[in-house]
């Protein structure tokens, strides 16, 4: 993996395939068989089988990636297919959306599945007092209309050609109709695995289902068991001493002992988790346009992807979509580091020897500080002062983020360009950390979101992007790879899913012992 | 001087005083960490209407000292309350049932038994290993031997207990896989493989606890050796091995029993970083989980407990200083 230009590799978007040539084992066929053993970090004692509270990997690799099923499923090579719903078609506004469920599926109870139990799951995440991540996705369908046991029309409060996207987030489980506490208490869906043994923050074991809709193209594993081993450096211990057979979250600065080990393998993607400077850009001087580019181009990326991420990530082009996005532009005029640039557009908007409060702690990204420190070096010579201030970790984002002017932050990026940027830079919303308010953008973002000509979508939010990245209020110096490691023993199709960690958190329904 | 039994009444009397202010330093001292329950679950999606209904379904709205006031309230009656983590489950998913977590006492009951096992093997090997060196590093004192055992367990004790488990996982799981790296042990294994899996951690612990004790067992005899009746015993003719151990030990116990049970209450209470290293699922861990979640009622009752393990260890040690001793025992 260490003969490629780290760089060029994921950026290509096509980073799998090379990958696969690189060191991880292309697989001939999948075999069923033998018990997986996983170590992953992000468990808590909090943890329980409700969708509704899913934050952390643990839950969402166990949840989300073997005991429940969504409607639909961003397969590993990004494009969208059907779980629980066979089809869909839309409506020409995008407003009406009628889905065909999947026949003969029952839960692990043996409850047969049907269209009932689509509209109480969903309706659980609008339900009095839940706190439901995904409460913006199911409060804007207005009416859930059964057309018959296996058949559903949908009516959304405006038009969504993402609506069937949306429907894939790891939040959105299905739950049998009636006994949703029962299934949560005891992680009853219709997953290709059923749980066995439940310990929050501790262990889970799963075992197969004798039978599945999905018999034959995945959930080669006879039965898993699920270790909660937040700690990092006994987490690649467990890996390479054998305990376990991939663990998450690699440690990057053990990547050469990792590599030495011939039994274990690395495996990463470039996904849309990336890390941000955020300005508010109704705040001076970072209303000024050029003030916000002259930062841009004061920023050195590639040696802080190389120092912080430990070259371990890509560049970032100052907008949120990323290589793991269907609309992702790609060849966008990259803005790189040049200080004699910003050193000029400082000159035109009469703010030479400009000096700001940059915020910053670890709890934003880890790194952060270090980052920080960087940008202020590499901005010395456009001749910027940046003050960096360190922030407590502890109340990070409710002391710090959306309150200072400037500040580190990062996202996780979504699954679809509308989501992102409806999370972070419409016009108005909770969160959006730049008060972004920018009136074509605003205009692109309505449009794009009913539009169900694909190309004609690009076009907008590849206008989107480089509206953010010429004036947007945010510098992404960099994606941050998500890097995970298996054991050779373990082998995949060759290509691995970029939306979440761990194969987008599906290893254990798509990987197998070769 | 008060008999056996009034002595451990005034003793455990002191000790309930004693928990008394350990739970309110405790309490404030937990009050004192930036950030609550609210933001460490919400994290950056902290927006503040749901910190503050996060904070009024847990009660963390009102004032500290009625929360406080009201878990002392509980916790007298012997009900520790329910988590944070579970709490705030019930009102996140709108109902009350389902979580799959119980109480703060179901949920602290198995760990603590894992960390009670744990103690239990660590304590199988160190105190007979340590009372054998201490006894051996007697009989040959200043000795090759002796300076050996000496630099050995000083080394071991001055060294962070990390950095020794990581030490014991390279030599004995990476270089020499004999043993398993990892600790998780569970409900329905075999109890030869729950040894297996716990001699690691044990060992580790048993690396850090042993220089005290043995120190210990060195120093109280060699101290005696000089007593006019340890050299009448010579005088018998008796042979080094025998005058150590039925004249000097029987009179040395007293402090040895003291610093064996100082380190058996550290096995329960300072295991947090070797269990966290070889994630072994005891009371340690989840006190680490539960801090960073900022889960008041669980850091409270670790800590109860850690503090009664003290206090309830401290006493045994004096109460069977008193019955090994002699003058003590039969006092004038």
């Amino acid at each position: 993996m260490t003969n490629f230009s780290r760089r060029g590799l994921l950026k290509s978007g096509a980073a799998m395939g090379v990958l696969a040539a690189t060191g991880l084992p292309v697989a001939a066929q999948a075999k069923r068989g033998g018990t997986l053993r996983l170590g992953l970090a992000g468990a808590n004692t909090s943890d329980s089988w409700d969708g509704r509270t899913h934050s952390d990997s643990y839950m969402i690799m166990c949840a989300h990636g073997a005991v429940f099923d969504c409607l639909t499923e961003v397969g590993a090579d990004g494009a969208l297919k059907g779980e629980l719903a066979e089809s869909w078609e839309a409506s020409a506004d995008a407003k009406t959306w009628t889905f065909n469920l999947r026949q003969g599926v029952t839960f692990h109870n043996g409850k047969a599945f049907g269209a009932d139990d689509v509209i109480e799951s969903l309706n659980m995440h609008t339900a009095e007092g839940a706190k439901s991540a995904a409460k913006p996705i199911v409060g804007s369908i207005t009416e859930m209309k059964k057309l018959s046991d296996h058949q559903i029309e949908f009516t959304l409060a405006a038009g969504n050609a993402d609506f069937p996207f949306l429907l894939s987030d790891y939040h959105i489980l299905m739950y049998p109709a009636g006994m949703t506490e029962e299934a949560i208490a005891q992680g009853i869906g219709t997953g290709m695995y059923k749980v066995d043994a439940f310990d929050p923050g501790v262990r889970t074991v799963m075992s197969r289902v004798d039978s599945h809709y999905k018999d034959g193209s995945a959930g080669w594993f006879d039965s898993i068991e699920v270790i909660a081993i937040n700690d990092s450096s006994a987490r690649m211990n467990a890996l390479m001493t054998g305990q376990v057979d991939a663990v998450n979250r690699v440690d990057t600065k053990i990547e050469a002992l990792l590599n030495a080990n011939p039994n274990v393998n690395i495996f990463e993607v470039t996904g849309n988790q990336h890390y941000t400077f955020p300005m508010l850009t109704n705040v001076d001087p970072y209303t000024n346009v050029k003030v916000r580019k002259a930062l841009k181009h004061a920023i050195n990326r590639q040696e802080m992807v190389d120092k912080v991420l430990l070259g371990h990530g890509a560049i970032g082009n100052d907008h949120p979509i990323g290589p793991a996005n269907q609309y992702y532009a790609a060849d966008l005029p990259q803005n790189d580091y040049d200080p004699d640039l910003a050193k000029s557009l400082l000159k035109e908007a009469g703010m030479e020897g400009l000096t700001i409060d940059l915020s910053a702690s670890d709890a934003a990204f880890s790194g952060a500080v270090d980052a920080s420190q960087l940008y202020q070096a590499s901005a010395k010579a456009a001749g910027i002062n940046i003050n960096v201030v360190q922030e407590p970790a502890d109340g990070y984002w409710s002391n710090v983020w959306l309150k200072k002017p400037w500040c580190a932050c990062y996202w996780s990026g979504r699954a679809t360009e509308d989501w992102m940027f409806s999370t972070a830079y419409e016009l108005g919303v909770p969160w959006n950390d730049t008060s972004w308010d920018n009136a074509r953008f605003q205009e692109l973002l309505l449009s794009a979101r009913a539009e169900l000509d694909s190309d004609k979508r690009r076009e907008q939010y590849t206008e989107m992007q480089a509206l953010m990245s010429a004036e947007g209020g945010t510098v992404i110096p960099m994606y941050a790879n998500y890097v995970d490691a298996a054991s050779s023993k373990l082998t995949n199709s060759g290509t691995i899913g970029n939306v979440f960690q761990m194969d987008s958190s599906r290893l254990m329904e798509r990987w197998w012992f070769a | 001087m008060k008999s056996v039994g009034g002595i451990i009444l005034q003793r455990l009397a002191l000790g309930l005083l004693t928990l008394f202010v350990v739970s309110i330093v405790i309490f404030v001292a937990v009050n004192l960490l930036p950030g609550d329950f609210a933001e460490a679950i919400l994290g950056q999606g902290a927006t503040p209407e749901a910190v503050a209904s996060i904070r009024r379904d847990l009660g963390l709205d009102q004032s500290p000292i009625t929360r406080y006031f009201q878990w002392l309230g509980g916790a007298v009656t012997g009900d520790l309350g329910n988590s944070f983590a579970q709490a705030n489950f019930a009102s996140f998913a709108g109902t009350e049932t389902g979580s799959g977590l119980g109480s703060v006492a179901t949920q602290i009951a198995p760990r603590f038994a894992n960390t009670m096992f744990l103690a239990m093997v660590t304590a199988a090997i160190a105190v007979p290993i340590s009372l054998i060196l201490g006894v051996l590093a007697a009989l040959y004192r200043n000795s090759a031997f002796d300076r050996a055992t000496n630099i050995f367990t000083l080394s071991s004790i001055s060294s962070p207990e990390f950095f020794l488990a990581y030490i014991l996982i390279l030599f004995l799981a990476v270089l020499n896989p004999i043993l398993p790296s990892l600790s998780n042990i569970f409900d329905g294994m075999s109890f030869s493989e729950r040894l297996e899996r716990t001699v690691l951690p044990a060992l580790t612990l048993t690396l850090i606890v042993m220089a005290h004790m043995m120190r210990m067992t060195r120093a109280a005899i060699i101290n005696l050796l000089a007593s006019p009746y340890i050299e009448m015993a010579r005088l018998k003719g008796i042979g080094p091995m025998r005058v150590i151990v039925r004249h000097a030990l029987p009179n040395a116990l007293a402090p040895i029993i003291n610093v064996v049970a100082l380190n058996l209450a550290y096995l329960i209470t300072g295991v947090v970083v070797v269990e966290v290293v070889f994630v072994y699922p005891g009371i340690g861990q989840l006190f680490v989980d539960s801090v960073k979640i900022r889960d008041i009622p669980v850091v409270q009752a670790c800590c109860l407990i850690f503090a009664a393990a003290y206090i309830l260890l401290n006493l045994t040690a004096d109460i069977l200083s008193i019955l090994s001793n002699p003058r003590l025992r039969h006092p004038k």
